[in-house]
């Protein structure tokens, strides 16, 4: 709140900073603006630049590194038996030391101490930081007040500011590229160095509970990814068999058949559809699906458990259904009507030609639309953390309950995580292994429609 | 005679035409039905979707009360008579509670009778006692008919959402409990009002004092940070891109790396967010800051996407005409051609912040599976968003959560319908062909 208080209080001194700027600028050039170099606002713009920049930077600067700082002067503060102690455990007692600064009641009184000791440095920091960005503020906009005068090249500048912004923007893509892949890399070379590559990868077993003493029976720690891809793979069919017919012939009767009456309600329904959030899908599997199928079973005397890869699957293929179908949409009526035409020339009904003419030339497309919903199927998380299942079983019926890649990294990662034991970082092992596999899938799929689609013109 | 041959041949070829232009036909019908019964079935799985959640939600919007007739006994809640603010706070209004409701429906009960009793009523009907006595403390000694919350075992059984039946799925009340309802119904004694808890509560462990609110407020702090990051970022980066970037290994490396963003499944993301939101930056987890900077970079692609489409769209007469005027490449863009893209560029943004709005598995990294009663004041302060809580609802075991989570639901796609609307009339009404 009293950063946000800061916050606004900076951002009137850079408005301030404009006005003032401007009049000075209107000033220098004598009642005639043309005298200028720029207009008068660049000078503004200018001024503000120099006052805004500086300030929010140390802001910002200081918001990122307070937090650390903070900690450390309160650490060195606590008695010396509790800096002794591990980091886990000096984890937990600032957290105590933070609830008691707010007020909540500590039963420690070293921690009360300190409590009251992180409050007192906690305004001092405040106090300083806003002593000193309040003063760049005015410094900088003073600073740049004084240079202007009519042949400063203001318009230049501030352009060039803005540049320099656009083209650092542009970066955060790339940067979050890297950022997943050095994370991801990162927290896997350490999990590997804690269980081997090649057991990860070809493992037939996983169960990630490790034995935190070593008389514990039944947590063998094994990190065999093989169950967990087969898991994967089987889901992902299952959607597939659902979404690929539906997908493709919604598309191929709204392309080529369907009136504008039916396509005025299908396409929004689709449209519709493809905005629900997964995590609606998942608890429709779970409430809805996951029974019926259960008692179909039961009819037929099969065995259905009540996490089975059916259920989430079949719900898997329906999210998938919109993707599809628009991808095939968008393909089949890009197919130029002279194909069509000459079909039609030639006797062949409607359905021929869609089966012999326009679906050929289509193909690439279509395969690559597949190869997208098959990517975003395996890395679909909640349908499937909702309503499959955790055991790790390395089986193909569908009607058992089997866990996934995403299952697990969530499943991993909930709850509390150690930095330092093979059952956390295994998570972004999978995690690297998914990015992996669909951003390969994506390459892939982009390389055959721009490879394989035919060029009419 | 080879005329003859002739013919007949020709009249059997005409004849087999004939036939196989039957089966062709047929075949077209066949196809042309498949492609019609794909559709149908689409929309029907959407149907039964939706019918099913308002069908299990809309009675999350209606709360049971319970009228009981609440004797503010000094015996109990004041016993030295001094009226003290700090000993009426801590008092025991649950035994106040207890004995409005033996009153009336059980006067000899036993201590069993009496637990039963308890789990009539929600435990806010003892927060609400204290809230009456300590607002108004002249009320002890009187007696008055107080509407209190019915827990959610009642809740369920009065709203028909399990049947009535001892022992039957879901019904958790025994037959004691089940002719207490009864009785109350015959007397009046039980109503059904809007369910303000719902729309103003935080979450709780008992389903009938859950609420929304701490998860819309997460949701809507998160949105905030994801607007003010992703919307400058987009569009700056969409504008370099389109308007300025050399076309040169760089700037095709970007674009490349835009369009994989955009396929990087969500929950990688979150990833990302853990390692180096969290374990890097320290920032407070589970907050709506560490939540909506992770849902700023997935829809970081969307909005760049359609940022660039959005100027594509604007005519290069437009960029032309300023140029001819003596507009700087900044002013072309600041002055003319952004102003046009803009609409497109919201719509998009809209659409992205909509899909942000839905996802749930990067925020389950960065720990917002954590059970927060509070509501959140700030972007630091821990909090729920509401696709979380959904998720969070559907995984308790309490059969009262799945009208909860159901009317949950109703709620977030509300949002998401109301947040398409407004992409589609902004669509509408700026849209312009040049």
């Amino acid at each position: 709140m009293q950063t946000l208080l800061l916050a606004v209080t900076l951002l009137l001194l850079t408005s301030l900073a404009f006005r003032a700027g401007r009049k000075r600028a209107f000033a220098m050039a004598d009642g005639a603006p043309r005298n200028l170099h720029s207009l008068p606002g660049y000078y503004g713009s200018w001024v503000a630049l120099w006052s805004g920049l500086p300030a929010f930077a140390i802001l910002i600067a200081w918001l990122m590194l307070e937090p650390s700082l903070v900690r450390t002067l309160v650490i060195s503060d606590l008695p010396a038996a509790m800096q002794e102690l591990p980091t886990e455990k000096i984890d937990v007692l600032i957290n105590e030391v933070r609830n008691a600064a707010q007020g909540h009641a500590t039963a420690n009184p070293d921690l009360a101490i300190a409590a009251d000791h992180y409050i007192r440095l906690r305004q001092i920091g405040f106090a300083a930081m806003t002593a000193v960005s309040v003063a760049m503020a005015l410094a900088g906009a003073a600073f740049a007040y004084r240079r202007i005068e009519p042949q400063l090249r203001a318009r230049p500048r501030v352009e060039a500011t803005v540049n320099i912004f656009l083209v650092a923007s542009s970066t955060v893509a790339i940067f979050t590229t890297v950022g997943i892949v050095l994370s991801l890399l990162f927290e896997a070379m350490r999990f590997f160095n804690m269980v081997g590559f090649i057991d990860f990868l070809f493992g037939l077993n996983w169960s990630p509970q490790m034995a935190t003493r070593s008389d514990q029976v039944g947590s063998s720690g094994a990190f065999g990814m093989v169950p967990l891809f087969t898991g994967t793979m089987l889901i992902t069919l299952i959607s597939m068999v659902v979404a690929l017919p539906l997908g493709l012939f919604s598309a191929i009767y709204m392309s080529e058949y369907a009136q504008p009456r039916i396509r005025a309600i299908a396409k929004p329904a689709l449209e519709i559809l493809a905005g629900i959030p997964t995590v609606v899908f998942g608890f429709f599997a779970v409430i809805t699906v996951a029974p019926l199928i259960h008692s179909a079973g039961e009819v037929f005397g099969l065995a259905v458990a009540s996490e089975s890869a059916m259920a989430a699957g079949i719900v898997m293929g329906i999210t998938l259904i919109p993707l599809i179908s628009s991808l095939s949409d968008d393909v089949i009526t890009a197919v130029p009507h002279s194909l069509r035409e000459g079909a039609y020339g030639l006797g062949a009904t409607k359905s021929e030609t869609i089966k012999q003419v326009v679906l050929p030339a289509a193909l690439p497309g279509i395969v690559g639309g597949v190869l997208l919903a098959v990517s975003r199927a395996i890395g679909e998380t909640m349908i499937v953390v909702m309503a499959a299942g955790l055991s790790a079983k390395l089986t193909f019926n569908p009607l058992e309950a089997v866990t996934t890649v995403t299952v697990q990294i969530v499943t991993l990662l909930v709850g509390d995580t150690e930095f330092d034991s093979p059952k956390t970082l295994a998570a972004f092992a999978l995690g690297l292994m998914l990015f992996a596999i669909t951003l390969g899938l994506n390459v892939v799929a982009l390389h055959i429609v721009q490879k394989y689609r035919e060029k009419y013109d | 005679m080879t005329e003859m041959a002739q013919t007949d041949t020709a009249v059997r070829s005409m004849d087999a035409v004939a036939a196989r232009l039957k089966s062709r036909y047929a075949a077209e019908r066949r196809f042309r039905a498949l492609g019609l019964g794909a559709i149908l079935l689409s929309v029907a799985f959407l149907a039964i979707l939706l019918g099913s959640i308002v069908q299990k939600g809309w009675t999350g919007f209606i709360q049971t009360q319970v009228a009981v007739a609440v004797t503010f006994d000094p015996q109990v809640i004041d016993p030295d008579g001094s009226r003290d603010p700090l000993a009426l706070d801590t008092a025991d209004y649950a035994t106040l509670v207890r004995n409005g409701m033996a009153a009336r429906l059980a006067p000899d009960a036993d201590r069993n009778a009496r637990r039963d009793l308890t789990g009539m009523v929600s435990t806010m009907a003892t927060e609400q006692l204290r809230r009456m006595v300590v607002a108004n403390p002249d009320i002890i000694g009187t007696t008055a008919t107080v509407w209190v919350l019915a827990s959610d075992k009642i809740d369920m059984v009065v709203k028909g959402q399990v049947p009535r039946q001892l022992g039957a799925a879901g019904n958790a009340l025994n037959d004691r409990q089940l002719g207490w309802v009864a009785q109350l119904e015959q007397s009046g004694q039980v109503r059904t009002t809007f369910n303000t808890t719902f729309f103003t509560a935080g979450d709780s462990r008992a389903p009938e004092q859950a609420g929304i609110w701490g998860a819309v407020v997460g949701s809507f702090f998160s949105l905030a940070i994801t607007l003010l990051v992703s919307f400058p970022l987009g569009v700056a980066t969409a504008v370099y891109l389109e308007e300025f970037a050399p076309h040169n290994r760089w700037t095709d490396l970007i674009e490349v790396n835009i369009n994989n963003l955009a396929a990087v499944p969500s929950v990688v993301f979150g990833l990302l967010g853990l390692a180096v939101f969290l374990n890097v930056f320290h920032l407070p987890r589970s907050s709506p800051l560490a939540g909506g900077l992770v849902l700023a970079l997935i829809c970081l692609p969307t909005i760049i996407i359609a940022g660039r489409a959005a100027l594509k769209a604007v005519p290069p007469s437009i960029r032309q005409a300023a140029a001819g005027l003596g507009a700087s490449p900044l002013q072309i863009v600041a002055h003319h051609v952004l102003p046009l893209a803009m609409p497109g560029m919201l719509t998009g943004t809209i659409l992205g912040m909509a899909r942000a709005l839905g996802e749930t598995a990067p925020l389950l990294m960065i720990g917002m599976v954590a059970f927060i009663v509070d509501i959140p004041k700030s972007p630091v302060d821990p909090s729920a968003v509401l696709p979380v809580q959904i998720y969070l609802w559907a995984g308790s075991p309490e059969r009262a959560f799945v009208e909860k989570t159901s009317a949950a639901i109703m709620v977030l796609l509300l949002f998401l319908v109301s947040m398409n609307m407004v992409a589609i009339v902004l669509r509408k009404k700026f849209e312009r062909r040049w």
